[in-house]
């Protein structure tokens, strides 16, 4: 599955510029992104709900971005669901195979299959309507699942839930893609969700790719410090950095960081990033500050300090801190990014 | 949704929209028509008239005495605009914000004027209005006119009442507004635009309303629809185009209307009334 | 043991001053349609001379009377099935619109009209020297004018003038209250448009389609002045309401009036009945796909 260059305007308004993309057989992606960044556009381009305004889309050697979006087979998990509310819970799941025209005999085995898969058998014969959010969550996976698609579109399917059944949906849905193994695209704006159910991340924002990688890359060095920002990386300074032979020192809060270069690692202008869980109290923390603000979040403390020189800084501490209270913070160097360029 | 590209998908779709423009075709035409024809001088086997005159509007005028008849349907829409506020917006209050025993009865009694049509509910009305001595004078009609009006008004108030968040009120009553304050100072301001939009759907409503009005109206009392129907069925006594004249005059009394109406309402309210 | 004072009592069932604001409406309802109602019921048992069902009697005895009753559904029905046969396809696709405003606007003029300046316009577009005429011979369709006015075709074309846009209207607010995602996931689902509306949008459709049938049937069988004005008032098009309107002010038998009203309105009620409890059978629940 292959996306080359595809681009879609609304009018004057570029909701997708040119974004590429290649997806492995059985590789879970998550497209991930602020509202508006594109990320739904993208999945409906892709579903054939929406027309290309430029590029192309391949299935191993077919182009199918001419297809209409009933000719391509793919499955689909809407944010509501879409659950046709006059059909039983086994009727919708049935209604692919339908269209498909598979043996009646062969429907009722697959979507027994399927229901038992989202473990719904007792639920089978009731309406949309007369069932939970969470059960119809997993009806429209079903649904979405039971033709053997190719490719299974997950457009934030889990945005409607509370976060306790969030978190077990998400479990869910990753235990039934590794039983299934087809791949999977998977739109979210909760960074969280990305980095526990994806193989590999997009980020888009303003309608373009800012970076793809695993997980554990753009956790760790995310590519440009938006992505950093967006990825929780809430100390973002724009400042400039300073080369001592190999080492790369930021100035933040008036004392010289060391950190790691993300790009090329010359002097100037740069931005730093910074994880509140890196930034921690040190008896030797290059950061003079004074505590502002500090509240308890179960095995530790979040903080807000403001630097000497006028910086707010957000950090983590095991023992409470008074307000008024003078720190040193510091980081781990290669939990410093340094971004070259001004904000 | 895009994907339907093939042929039979397109002449559906072009057949669809000729149906559509045919319509409205047929429709611009049996407006032109009238137009046409109040100001022609002869028209008879050719497309469009001889001449042009505007004679036919000063002979309608003093023949149909149209001064009085718009007199009286200005009077008559007045009258049953207000009233119908006065009784359907309190209604309208009362019905979204309290759940009371018999509240369903109550909808459906204020549903069934609008279902049943006028001519049937409008013979036993003008029978009991004639014995009341109301029927052939302006109030028998105004009464009449009013059946449909106020349930129309509540049904259309009840969703604005719905969407004024409570607590709003609940403010003004902590603050110490009482309840004629609470209507006056709060209500009525933040509900104008309810109000403002039905009264205009009422006021609509109300000139084209013909059954009920000819059922009640007595020689005086007609409104312009009415005193138009008795000219088109006398048709013969006087020359079409002074009674097409007459048509236009009552054409633009509602278009203008419906135009102010129309800035402020949805087209498809006046004919979704209050669903549910 | 303290007992709630009665007011309290009241206001927890929901009856305090705010309740009290419904009633003038109410009064004036009961006043002016429920009274009028069952005192045109009572007189229509009171004929003004012979037994007390005197005037059924002579309405179902008479053909020149109970034919009123077919001749209007012979016009109202096909007129309601055609409107809503047509209103279905354009709202489908009226609903894929980005602007649809100008042409419900369009379409509301003929509803604002009115059905007396709709029948003089078609009294003069349909006549033998109208433009419609003028056009069929001008484009060969005929050498002669057909006849369209003052029979059966002029009342039917009067009931689809003003009846097509008020059975569309109504059609294209249930076809909007449809969730468009669910045709999306028919399509994902591999359904083609003709299945996308057999299999999900129709079903949803029903409950809306029964009552705008049953609206618009009620306001054809109503039928009035068109049939007077653009119809033959005397024979083919002597619908019910005629028969009522002369019983009432022609020959001034405002009882025999008061049974034809009943008459007609246990029509329209005998058949909308039919159609709502049909219903029944189908779905019946909301037309969106889960939670939104």
């Amino acid at each position: 599955m292959r996306l080359d260059g595809i681009s879609r305007d609304f009018g004057l308004l570029n909701a997708l510029r040119n974004v590429s993309l290649t997806v492995g057989r059985g590789e879970f992606i998550a497209l991930l992104g602020p509202s508006g960044c594109g990320k739904s556009t993208a999945l409906n381009c892709l579903a054939g709900l929406l027309t290309l305004t430029g590029g192309s889309i391949w299935l191993d050697d077919r182009r199918i971005d001419t297809l209409a979006p009933e000719a391509r087979g793919f499955g689909m998990v809407f944010q509501n669901y879409a659950l046709f509310p006059h059909l039983t819970v086994a009727r919708n799941i049935a209604f692919g195979l339908e269209m498909q025209g598979v043996a009646r005999s062969e429907i009722s085995r697959r979507v027994a299959e399927a229901l038992a898969l989202v473990r719904l058998e007792a639920q089978a014969e009731k309406l949309p309507g007369q069932i939970s959010g969470g059960q119809q969550q997993r009806v429209a996976i079903a649904r979405a699942i039971v033709v053997g698609p190719p490719l299974v579109l997950m457009d934030e399917p889990l945005s409607n839930l509370d976060a306790k059944l969030r978190l077990e949906m998400r479990t869910e849905i990753r235990r039934i893609h590794g039983l299934l193994g087809c791949s999977t695209i998977y739109v979210t704006h909760d960074q969280d969700e990305a980095l526990s159910l994806a193989d590999r991340i997009v980020v888009l924002r303003d309608g373009e790719v800012r970076q793809i990688g695993t997980p554990e890359e753009l956790y760790a060095r995310p590519a440009t410090s938006d992505v950093a920002e967006f990825m929780g990386f809430r100390n973002i300074f724009s400042t400039s950095c300073e080369a001592v032979g190999n080492d790369l020192f930021a100035r933040i809060g008036g004392a010289l960081v060391a950190g790691t270069s993300v790009g090329q690692g010359r002097a100037g202008p740069a931005i730093a990033a910074i994880r509140p869980d890196d930034l921690t109290p040190q008896p030797e923390g290059p950061i003079a500050a004074r505590v502002e603000a500090i509240e308890y979040r179960g095995r530790d403390f979040f903080g807000v300090a403001r630097a000497v020189s006028g910086e707010e800084l957000y950090f983590r501490t095991e023992h409470r801190a008074g307000v008024g209270e003078a720190v040193r913070l510091g980081a781990p160097p290669g939990r410093v990014l340094i971004y070259p360029g001004a904000a | 949704m895009h994907g339907e590209k093939d042929w039979a998908g397109r002449a559906w779709v072009f057949g669809v929209w000729s149906l559509v423009g045919f319509f409205i075709l047929n429709l611009a035409a049996m407006i032109g028509t009238v137009v046409v024809n109040s100001f022609g001088t002869r028209w008879f086997d050719t497309w469009l008239p001889a001449s042009y005159t505007v004679r036919w509007y000063h002979q309608a005028w003093d023949e149909f005495q149209l001064p009085d008849i718009l007199i009286v349907t200005m009077e008559v829409v007045g009258a049953v605009v207000l009233v119908s506020a006065l009784i359907g917006v309190p209604a309208a209050y009362g019905m979204a914000r309290r759940d009371f025993p018999g509240k369903r009865a109550v909808m459906l009694l204020f549903l069934l004027p609008l279902l049943v049509p006028p001519i049937t509910y409008g013979i036993p009305l003008a029978t009991v209005l004639y014995q009341a001595g109301l029927a052939g004078r302006i109030w028998g009609v105004i009464l009449a006119n009013l059946v449909p009006t106020v349930p129309f008004v509540i049904l259309i108030m009840i969703p604005f009442v719905e969407q004024i968040d409570p607590r709003v009120e609940a403010a003004a009553r902590v603050f110490g507004a009482g309840t004629g304050r609470l209507f006056v100072r709060v209500l009525v301001p933040l509900l104008a635009p309810g109000i403002l939009a039905a009264l205009l759907l009422v006021l609509v409503r109300t000139i084209a309303m013909f059954e009920l009005t000819f059922l009640t109206a007595g020689s005086d009392s007609q409104t312009l629809v009415v005193a138009l129907y008795y000219a088109v069925f006398a048709a013969g006594v006087r020359p079409g185009q002074s009674i097409d004249a007459m048509a236009v005059v009552y054409m633009l009394t509602t278009m203008v209307w419906l135009l102010i109406a129309l800035r402020f309402v949805n087209p498809t309210q006046i004919v979704v009334r209050g669903r549910r | 043991m303290n007992a709630v004072p009665w007011r309290l009592r009241l206001q927890n069932r929901g009856l305090d001053g705010v309740t009290l604001l419904v009633l003038p409406a109410v009064g004036f309802i009961v006043a002016l349609f429920v009274y009028p109602f069952l005192y045109g019921l009572f007189l229509s048992f009171a004929p003004m001379q012979g037994p007390w069902f005197a005037n059924y009697k002579k309405f179902f005895g008479d053909p020149f009377l109970y034919d009123t009753i077919l001749t209007t559904l012979w016009i109202a029905v096909p007129a309601t099935l055609v409107n809503l046969l047509v209103s279905i396809p354009v709202a489908m696709r009226v609903r894929l619109m980005a602007h649809p405003r100008l042409l419900t606007t369009i379409l509301v003029i003929p509803i604002t009209l009115g059905t007396v300046l709709v029948a003089e316009g078609l009294l003069n577009y349909l006549g033998p020297r109208g433009w419609l005429n003028r056009a069929l011979i001008f484009f060969a369709v005929t050498d002669s004018p057909t006849r369209l006015v003052h029979n059966y075709w002029g009342v039917f074309l009067s009931l689809v003038i003003t009846g097509f846009p008020f059975t569309f209207l109504l059609i294209q607010s249930y076809v909007t209250g449809i969730d468009p995602s669910l045709e999306r996931a028919g399509a994902m689902l591999g359904a083609r448009a003709p299945a996308r509306f057999f299999r999900i949008v129709l079903p949803l459709l029903v409950p809306g389609l029964v009552i705008t049938l049953s609206l618009s049937f009620v306001q054809a069988f109503s039928v009035f002045p068109s049939a007077v004005l653009l119809g033959a008032p005397a024979g083919p098009t002597r619908v019910i309401s005629i028969a009522a309107y002369q019983a009432a002010f022609e020959q001034y038998d405002y009882s025999m009036a008061s049974a034809i009203a009943m008459i007609m309105a246990v029509v329209q009620v005998a058949i909308v009945v039919a159609l709502l409890g049909a219903r029944g059978l189908v779905y019946r629940g909301p037309a969106t796909g889960g939670k939104g």
